[in-house]
């Protein structure tokens, strides 16, 4: 028999789904696509696009080879203070992507407590730079990871890590054949949340890395600063950062949701 | 130090077996349990729940650390050693068997952990799946499998590494009785031909009697009997395992040919001193509604607190002064016109009661 | 970091067009709300003190942003009493949208390179940023101070790579005073507002491009009357004194 849903639920969330369908709508509606051919050919376009899939994609291998680890010790390992750090990572979610920009350039840049150390003995900086607009989004994007990661950690047994270690399997070798295994959708579903956060990743990285075509004028940046002038050129790349994202979370699927 | 079992030698054991120490603290619960176990020996843990026979298992396998004492196997101090480094095998209450991993992978687990390589570990898990009688099993996924399947894919997998230490925690506890009753003749083979060392954890006091050699009684965490489990039934020495084997069992003063309990003066058939137990089978109390003539030596008035029918006997409870169990026919029951609250008189004869000393 | 939050705010204006306006669309409304270029900021906020110590009563409302953002934003509905760009260029945006009746000019600025005040560059002159080991932040050619910028450099037939294109002249300024970047082609009046963080070097070919900037009261203001009252006082001997002593030049 068919569930019929209370419509004191139903409301909320067509209204929900609405909130969130109706502006993309609007993309849809509104877009240029008599001119979308020749805008596409423009190589600013995709230049922007290339970077921001080449620096999300990068960012999130980084934020899975630091958060996994975290999300481990956060879940398996009693130690004072848990709580607090738990907290701390957390922060970058409430905080303002441009204050946190400024909050990596106080560190990192020319000038910053440990940029300027970079700088003087191994000549690294990182504002102006590719790898700058990689750090603004992991700094952005890492919670989400950990989060999704500490989650899933959360909810497996740590039984089968104790069967694991009577059979003989050293801790390394538990966490690679039988934890990790356990835990992937939880994983995969945090490095999906996480790619998606840094490809959308707008005031931290304009802020910290700045704005130049190829280096580090990523889409969203692209989107802002042609919305200055033509509109329509902004509603264009919008489009192609619109479908390029439902393309890989629709590949995705299956595994969307843990 | 370590008892030898007649039966190593059969087994060509080279191991001296195992001699532990455990003293856990947790939260208010204390575990101190002192025991040895002969090589090719199997020895069953039973006890109510919570008495700490989990956590002594634990403990040797490494997953609980020990406040106090010291496990010694086949001569090498074991305590300060992680899990991995044990050779310690274990099958646990709900098998935990890998999910993600095929029954084959599961079972090659363990020596693929500790360093064979992928070939060879496949080959002994292929082996082993063999004897417990799983050979076509060796592609499917453990939720695939039923609850004897499973039990029995989890102990190749824990013998497959020829550990020298078989720990198993309730093996039979997660099956239904039918599946119990094929499992266990099994399980006792598997055991009967393992050179090693063998701990069972158990409350179900039928397993006990079928797969250990000896048994040892936790309550508290503390032993309380040791001993073969023949001679542990006929003679218990705590209520626990009184009930548990069905046994009336008191706790008095012997003079003579008497022994002094709480409310009561019972002949016996030796002659005692000093603190001893007392029992008696259920089968041995007789009822009667008035005062028999001829006046057997063990005579007492009690009231029915519970008539229950079991198999083809009627088990009648007897409370008042002497606290006791009674097994009689259904048509005794009937003739007595038994019920809650009947007041009668119970007897046993002196040649049927059990004493020894306390 | 007033710039980059201030566009954040700016950016969200447009999404308060779903929401009726909140204030009354007659003359007696007590505030006005004033849409300025960012390097107006510092002159403007006088100034709006001022005003309202003319106008008992009168609250003056600021929005400071990049002047072609401010400018899509009036287009796209964006309730607003008054608007100073800083190039006609923005200006004509609004007016072509006829939105605005005849803007005014009433500042100039004109462009000057920023160096950090310890000059770690070793930036002397004009020449110095066509230097590819010094890192210079440049507006985007879109902003008023970015076309100033793209004049200048072509009038004297340099060819200089920013390592950054910014989004307005204040997140220049802040890359500048953070010391983020060796050199910035920023207003003067940026440098004067930067006080002693940041030192100031004037070139020639600045005088190629001098923005003029306009200001216009909107035609649909809800405060008319006192937005024509604003314009005023920018336009008169007050205004011209504040802006000057800001580093504006007046006409």
């Amino acid at each position: 028999m068919r569930k019929r849903v209370p419509w004191m639920l139903a409301l909320p969330a067509a209204a929900g789904f609405a909130f969130l369908v109706l502006p993309l709508a609007g993309l849809l509606v509104r877009a240029p696509w008599s001119t979308l051919p020749a805008r596409l050919a423009e190589p600013q376009v995709l230049q922007a696009l290339r970077l921001s899939l080449g620096t999300a994609t990068a960012a999130t291998a980084v934020c899975l080879l630091l958060g996994v680890p975290l999300a481990w010790v956060l879940a398996r390992v009693e130690f004072r203070g848990r709580r607090l750090v738990r907290a701390l990572i957390t922060v970058p979610l409430v905080l303002p992507p441009v204050v946190g920009g400024v909050a990596l350039l106080l560190v990192l840049g020319r000038n910053g407590l440990i940029g300027r150390h970079l700088d003087t003995w191994f000549g690294l900086t990182f504002p102006f730079t590719t790898a700058g607009v990689v750090l603004a989004q992991i700094f952005v994007a890492l919670p989400f990871l950990v989060i999704s990661v500490e989650g899933a950690l959360r909810a497996s047994d740590p039984r089968y890590e104790e069967a694991a270690a009577t059979l003989g399997a050293s801790r390394w070798t538990v966490f690679r054949r039988v934890t990790l295994p356990l835990i992937a959708p939880g994983v995969l579903a945090g490095a999906v949340l996480c790619w998606a956060r840094a490809l959308g990743e707008f005031g931290a990285t304009i802020t910290f890395a700045g704005n130049f075509p190829g280096r580090t004028q990523t889409m969203p940046l692209a989107v802002y600063l042609a919305l200055e002038t033509d509109p329509d050129a902004a509603l264009v790349l919008s489009l192609v950062l619109l479908a390029v994202s439902l393309a890989v979370l629709a590949a995705l699927r299956d595994r969307w949701i843990p | 130090m370590g008892r030898r079992a007649e039966r190593s030698g059969e087994k060509g054991v080279s191991g001296v077996g195992l001699a532990a120490r455990l003293g856990v603290r947790r939260d208010g619960f204390r575990l101190d349990v002192e025991f040895e176990v002969g090589a090719g020996e199997v020895v069953a843990l039973l006890g109510p729940n919570g008495a700490g026979k989990t956590t002594a298992l634990r403990a040797l396998a490494g997953l609980v650390r020990l406040d106090e004492g010291w496990i010694e196997l086949d001569g090498r101090r074991l305590e300060e050693r992680p899990a991995e480094e044990r050779p310690v095998g274990m099958v646990f209450q709900d098998y935990l068997l890998f999910p993600h991993l095929s029954v084959l992978e599961n079972v090659a687990f363990g020596p693929r952990s500790r360093g064979r390589s992928a070939g060879e570990a496949r080959k002994a898990a292929a082996e082993w799946l063999e004897r417990v009688g799983l050979a076509g099993f060796a592609r499917a996924r453990p939720r695939e499998l039923s609850g004897g399947q499973a039990q029995r894919v989890a102990l190749a997998r824990a013998l497959v590494g020829e550990p020298e230490m078989l720990l198993l925690d309730e093996p039979l506890a997660a099956l239904d009785a039918r599946t119990r009753l094929e499992v266990r003749s099994g399980l006792r083979r598997h055991l009967a031909d393992f050179p090693g060392t063998a701990v069972l954890v158990t409350h179900d006091p039928l397993d006990a009697m079928v797969l250990c050699d000896r048994l040892i009684v936790i309550e508290d965490g503390r032993i309380v009997q040791e001993g073969a489990p023949a001679e542990v039934a006929r003679r218990p020495r705590t209520d626990y395992v009184a009930r548990l084997v069905g046994l009336n069992l008191y706790r008095g003063a012997g003079h003579g040919d008497r022994v002094a309990l709480d409310g009561l003066e019972l002949s016996v058939a030796e002659s005692v001193e000093g603190p001893v137990f007392v029992s008696f089978s259920p089968a041995a109390v007789a009822l009667y509604r008035t005062r028999p003539d001829g006046s057997p030596r063990n005579l007492w008035r009690s009231v029915v607190e519970s008539v229950e029918q079991q198999g083809d006997r009627v088990r009648v409870r007897l409370g008042g002064p002497v606290r006791a169990m009674a097994d009689i026919t259904p048509a005794a029951v009937a003739e007595l016109a038994l019920g809650p609250g009947t007041e009668v008189w119970a007897s046993v004869k002196a040649t049927e009661t059990h004493i020894y000393p306390a | 970091m007033r710039a980059p939050l201030r566009r954040l705010v700016a950016l969200a204006l447009p999404l308060m067009l779903a929401l009726p306006s909140c204030s009354s669309s007659d003359g007696g409304s007590r505030t006005v709300t004033v849409f300025a270029a960012a390097s107006l900021t510092e002159a403007f906020t006088t100034l709006g003190a001022e005003f309202e110590d003319g106008h008992p009563g009168v609250k003056v409302r600021f929005n400071f942003g990049s002047s072609a953002t401010l400018a899509q934003q009036l287009v796209r509905g964006a309730p607003a009493d008054v608007f100073a760009a800083a190039s006609p260029a923005t200006m004509k945006t609004v007016t072509d949208a006829s939105l605005a009746g005849n803007p005014a000019v009433f500042a100039r600025n004109r462009l000057e390179i920023a160096v950090p005040s310890a000059d770690p560059g070793g930036v002397d002159e004009l020449r110095d940023l066509a230097d590819p080991k010094v890192k210079v932040a440049l507006c985007a050619e879109q902003v008023p101070c970015g076309a100033a910028a793209a004049k200048a450099l072509d009038a004297a037939g340099l060819d200089v790579t920013p390592v950054t294109l910014e989004q307005d002249v204040k997140a220049a300024l802040t890359k500048v005073v953070l010391g983020e970047v060796d050199a910035a082609l920023v207003y003067r009046t940026d440098v004067i507002a930067a006080g002693g963080k940041v030192k100031g070097i004037a070139f020639p070919e600045a005088d190629q491009a001098v923005n003029d900037y306009p200001v216009a009261a909107l035609k649909d203001a809800p405060s008319s009357a006192l937005a024509t009252e604003f314009v005023t006082l920018v336009l008169a001997e007050q205004g011209r004194t504040v802006l000057t002593e800001a580093g504006f030049e007046v006409p």
